[in-house]
């Protein structure tokens, strides 16, 4: 993948995606701000990027009472509290390839955030290049923030699963691993189990979310995206759904299929698995995937 | 500061395939386990060594992945 001025060329959206050397270069751009979002939100206080804020996924960029993404005016006071204004340029990364970070990305997508854009290889990369450090948290002068939205063309609700199911008009991706797809396992190994049933969404096409990312934990090239998808009959042509178990995952790959790929039609069903599986009388589909999509 | 000596390497755990990620920041070794395929993080440990962070990591790791069944497909 080639770079210049640390954007990466060769993607649908080149501008959405830098490398861990243009962050370096731009620490201290007062226009840029630098955010750590981890699945561990205690990596953080390890050490992080100068300048960064870390954002807690189960805190800050949820409905702490309802299961929901962060309301609009939390979202708005998290960016002011951030420094961020309207204006501003967030820069996203964390561990686990920007797992969370991707879900944070997608949120402020949502709200019609403009300038928000991943580290390539996340937190990862950035330690095992052996970048700068610091446990200091930056001084954050609060600001105005407006925003848009909510876009819920980018979300997509229990309903409009069931319907494109039903139609036969979206195709869906499931991003988790093979296990949790044929029903082995209810969650990732060693974490909770919080669906009542294993299995996947009748139809849906197993394309497990780390497939995207090469070994140092940056994306794959467009062709090798676009040929990962395509051998499951994901080309850009038809509607596509993405879930997996919390909506983390899926988050990822929406960012893949959206901004990398640029297939325009491609929505996050946040209520993934843990929504699916519980349901009573859902359809589910156990085992491996029973044939190549249309 | 930074991250110094950034090593990974997997092991098998009870029958589970576990990325270890370990480090040393300061001076204190860090280790992070995840489970390769999904990718979730399964814990996180710190130690004086690097033996001793992953020493901790695959002890909670052990704790932890004991808790997942297989059911039959």
């Amino acid at each position: 993948m080639s770079s210049y001025n640390g954007v990466m060329s060769g993607y649908a959206v080149p501008e959405v995606l830098v490398s861990t050397a243009w962050v370096a270069d731009h620490l201290d751009d007062p226009n840029i701000r630098l955010v750590e979002v981890d699945v561990d939100t205690k990596a953080y206080h390890e050490g992080h990027a100068p300048g960064a804020l870390g954002w807690s996924w189960n805190t800050q960029l949820c409905d702490t009472v309802r299961r929901d993404i962060i309301p609009k005016d939390r979202f708005e006071a998290l960016m002011a509290a951030s420094g961020i204004s309207n204006s501003t340029t967030v820069v996203l990364y964390g561990d686990n390839n920007n797992w969370f970070a991707a879900w944070a990305f997608w949120q402020m997508k949502i709200y019609g955030h403009e300038d928000v854009r991943l580290m390539n290889g996340g937190r990862k990369k950035w330690l095992a290049e052996g970048r700068e450090l610091t446990l200091a948290q930056p001084a954050v002068t609060p600001v105005t923030y407006h925003a848009g939205g909510p876009d819920l063309s980018l979300r997509a609700f229990l309903p409009q699963v069931q319907a494109a199911l039903t139609a036969g008009v979206a195709a869906l991706v499931d991003v988790r691993s093979p296990q949790e797809f044929t029903g082995e396992i209810l969650a990732p190994p060693g974490l909770p189990e919080t669906c009542q049933r294993g299995g996947h969404i009748p139809g849906a096409r197993n394309i497990p979310w780390g497939k995207t990312c090469n070994d140092d934990g940056t994306f794959k090239s467009p062709e090798e995206l676009r040929s990962l998808y395509g051998a499951e009959g994901i080309d850009g042509s038809r509607p596509v759904i993405a879930y997996c178990r919390i909506g983390e995952r899926s988050s990822h790959t929406w960012f893949v299929l959206k901004y990398l790929l640029g297939y325009n039609n491609v929505i996050n069903y946040d209520g993934s698995w843990t929504e699916w599986g519980n349901l009573v009388g859902a359809a589910v589909e156990t085992g491996a995937a029973k044939s190549a999509a249309a | 500061m930074k991250a110094e000596d950034y090593r990974e390497r997997r092991i098998e755990i009870d029958g589970w395939e576990v990325n270890l990620a370990s480090y040393k920041i300061g001076d204190t070794y860090y280790c992070h386990a995840d489970n390769v395929s999904p990718g979730a993080t399964i814990t996180r440990a710190h130690g004086a060594t690097r033996e001793e962070a992953e020493q901790h990591a695959i002890e909670y790791s052990r704790e932890h992945l004991s808790k997942t069944r297989v059911r039959a497909v």
